[in-house]
């Protein structure tokens, strides 16, 4: 039987031009599909996105949605002109976590198309911003068969809600000359081991884990992770002086200095006499703008590891924030190396759920109480590395200064006799 | 007796490896050195000498099964059938027989995808949901995104920009979107209209009085039911009380705006990564295709195209040529909201004879 469609004159306007049309897509669903309930489901969607079009307004409320045994991972939708538009009134989307560094055999994702039309809309972003594929548009039942069908052929929900969320590496090690670690391992340890965490919210508010494999931070992991691991290096970058000539011989002298030697934030390089690049490697902050630019020339050192940055976050409530500086460097090449970040991860977590306030992000936690509590309460030392730069108001109370003296040195003499 | 149900396996994120290619298998860790090979193409070479070229493109990011098979059948007629997504959403096919990078263009050329977003480009613009899923949306990403794209795609399939460009936006405040060189963004411009008879049912108080930034909620009886009131003068209609508390009504035809925020940069590279800030507002929220806000940023884009130095993001640029200079080559108006008054907010007042005539 044939569906009434609704008349679409605005959303229609967005079939117009070159951009693939989303629009066209959900027509599609409605039009083209052997399935009526997908049918009718698009058209009662594009019915309901017509009239937000026309009057301005969102007709989306949330709710309670969850599959058995889990707490979190769908984000549940009821429409509030569900009797005009009810094929879509109930349209929750699954957040399932994507394999790590966003891969995909084009078998695997026609295997996750047939599941999803066969129980949901048929309707799917790959990724949402925190990195999840978004299953967009089922109901109830739906998410339960959608879920129990995925998850018997290896994938699992996300978060949603006051949890550790989906993380999210970048391509890194796999395909990028620049990564400083095996991004994907580190991220599947952190996330994998906050299962728990991840599909029952019982903490203060979200927290999230984004692993880049350089400071070109793909992945926006200081600006918007609770927890960033960036992959870093701290030896000499290597240069391969043949082919710096090589650039300069193509470019000109002039492109070199204007946009590599110049570019550089602690003016730690300078072109030589003959062409070749010397490089004050002790004051070079592994920013990767002369990388990036020459990176057939130059590369990250072989000595690598990790900076770890936490507190990241958007807006809500006080204003976005980025990660602040907490492990300035750590090998990531053993298993123990695994277990102490994961450990850090462990300890943030913890110290954030007993003392965040409710809604309340790990840096606006950090921002109320002060880096220093929050790094005792993990249990970690403090370091330069972790301030732009020192106080500059003298109210402050230092009476145990001969104390905190003291431990700088110690350290500093087991690290000299640890070598 | 009780229904049995299914237990779920907790397997969190599954391993990357088995979907991958299996030259960036057996080359993990082991790159060498890249180059752009052409736009919407990067040639990446490892050390064992072996190269994979990577073909990215644009999408409606929402995608029906239709458009996915679509996108599938590609990959497995012109690819070796292996591919990953973006964070903006594009979609990466890898091979690795160079011969097949032109057959593989001209394939999601023809079936209205649209390769680009590499190097020095305008890449697709990072968004969310908006009327078509979210509940707290002023404004719909998706279509803003899709109208402004059509605008933009000569930029997104070319290296025509001194630097590569991030767009994103966002339907509210809190600004899912992230961080971009140029973000679109909702404001609004009016506190809440607060429907007195449902807050009692819906909304926990006091988590709603916690919400807000500027503690402009309070608890009180309306008509002699349990409701909230907002302090007006306080209030600055940024939408925070509205998720947890529905009837604290924030969206609004008229009143709620888009406003445009530029140099939000996450890399580290040159500078240290950097927040966007503000520079236009009240721009009207007008679907199906916000004419206003496109022709904004196509403005910003210009000026940036033309001023910024190679390799200068849109920050850097700004950086150099100082923010006097951007509100004149770009002829928006510099009001009395563009100086912050938030926290830290002196950190961002020029306390140095520093000014360029």
């Amino acid at each position: 039987m044939a569906i009434e469609k609704h008349d679409t004159p605005m959303i229609d306007q967005l079939e117009d031009g070159p951009w693939p049309s989303f629009i066209s897509g959900i027509k599609r669903m409605r039009d083209q599909h052997p399935d009526q309930r997908i049918n009718a489901m698009a058209n009662d969607l594009l019915g309901q996105l017509e009239h937000s079009y026309e009057t301005r307004k969102g007709y989306w409320k949330g709710g309670t949605v969850s599959v058995y045994g889990y707490g979190g991972g769908i984000i549940p939708r009821f429409s509030e002109v569900g009797k005009q538009f009810p094929a879509s009134k109930e349209f929750h989307t699954l957040r399932v976590q994507p394999p790590a560094g966003n891969m995909y055999s084009t078998e695997m994702l026609r295997q996750l198309a047939d599941s999803w039309e066969k129980h949901g809309s048929g309707m799917v972003t790959f990724h949402g911003q925190t990195g999840n594929i978004m299953f967009i548009g089922t109901d109830t039942p739906g998410t339960q068969h959608f879920f129990d069908e995925v998850n018997d052929y290896g994938f699992d929900l996300g978060g949603a809600g006051p949890c550790v969320r989906t993380a999210m590496c970048c391509v890194g090690a796999a395909r990028c000359e620049q990564s400083n670690c095996n991004e994907q391992s580190i991220m599947r340890h952190l996330v994998n081991n906050f299962t728990d965490d991840v599909h029952r919210p019982a903490l203060p508010y979200k927290f999230k884990f984004k692993v880049s494999g350089c400071p070109n931070d793909c992945v926006n992991a200081i600006e918007r992770a609770d927890m960033a691991v960036i992959g870093t290096w701290r030896d000499d970058m290597k240069i391969d002086q043949d082919e710096v000539k090589a650039f300069v011989e193509k470019k000109g002298r002039k492109y070199v200095i204007d946009n590599v030697v110049s570019r550089c934030p602690t003016n730690c390089m300078s072109l030589n006499d003959d062409d070749t690049l010397d490089v004050d490697n002790r004051n070079c902050v592994r920013c990767m703008h002369c990388l990036n630019v020459m990176n057939k020339a130059l590369s990250p050192g072989d000595d690598k590891g990790v900076t770890i940055l936490i507190g990241g976050k958007r807006t809500l409530k006080i204003g976005d924030l980025m990660g602040t500086v907490v492990v300035p460097f750590m090998k990531m090449d053993t298993s123990e190396d695994y277990e102490r970040i994961v450990e850090i991860a462990e300890e943030t977590i913890d110290f954030f759920a007993e003392n965040a306030l409710e809604h309340e992000r790990t840096g606006e936690m950090i921002e109320r109480i002060g880096l220093v509590n929050f790094l005792e309460g993990i249990g970690i030392e403090v370091d330069p590395n972790m301030v732009s730069s020192p106080r500059q108001v003298s109210y402050v109370r230092m009476d145990d200064w001969d104390e905190e003296a003291a431990k700088w040195f110690n350290r500093q003499g087991e690290e000299a006799a640890a070598g | 007796m009780a229904q049995q149900h299914r237990t779920p396996i907790e397997s969190g994120c599954p391993d990357g490896f088995q979907y991958m290619h299996p030259v960036m298998r057996k080359n993990y860790g082991q790159w060498k050195y890249h180059e752009h090979t052409r736009p919407g193409v990067l040639m990446h070479a490892a050390h064992s000498g072996d190269q994979v070229w990577t073909v990215k493109a644009g999408t409606q990011r929402i995608l029906d099964v239709y458009s996915l098979r679509k996108l599938c059948e590609i990959g497995e007629t012109f690819g070796d059938g292996y591919v990953r997504f973006t964070l903006r959403s594009n979609i990466e096919y890898m091979v690795t027989d160079e011969a097949k990078v032109q057959p593989l263009i001209d394939a999601l050329e023809n079936a209205g995808f649209v390769v680009g977003g590499t190097g020095n480009s305008v890449a697709m613009i990072s968004h969310t949901q908006g009327w078509l899923h979210c509940d707290i949306p002023g404004t719909d990403a998706s279509g803003v995104v899709k109208a402004m794209m059509d605008e933009l795609i000569d930029e997104f399939k070319n290296h025509n920009m001194p630097n590569r460009v991030h767009l994103t936006t966002s339907c509210c405040q809190i600004n899912c979107g992230g961080q971009g060189d140029i973000a679109i963004n909702v404001q609004h411009t009016k506190p809440p209209k607060i429907r007195h008879d449902l807050v009692a049912n819906v909304c926990e108080r006091p988590s709603v009085v916690a919400r807000c930034p500027v503690a402009a909620i309070r608890p009180a009886l309306v008509n002699g039911k349990p409701s909230l009131e907002v302090d007006e003068k306080k209030c600055i209609c940024c939408g925070a009380c509205f998720p947890p508390c529905p009837p604290m009504q924030i969206n609004d035809p008229e009143h709620t705006k888009l406003a445009i925020w530029v140099g939000g940069n996450h890399s580290n590279a040159r500078s240290k990564p950097s927040f966007q800030k503000l520079v236009a507002a009240g721009i009207p929220n007008n679907p199906p295709r916000w004419p206003e806000a496109t022709a904004i940023v196509k403005n910003i884009l210009k000026a940036y195209k033309e001023d910024a130095r190679d390799w200068e993001r849109i920050n850097d640029w700004i950086d150099r040529i100082g923010w006097p200079r951007f509100f004149e080559m770009t002829g928006l108006p510099f009001t009395k909201f563009h100086i912050d008054n938030w926290r830290g907010a002196r950190e961002r007042l020029n306390a140095s004879t520093h000014i360029r005539f």
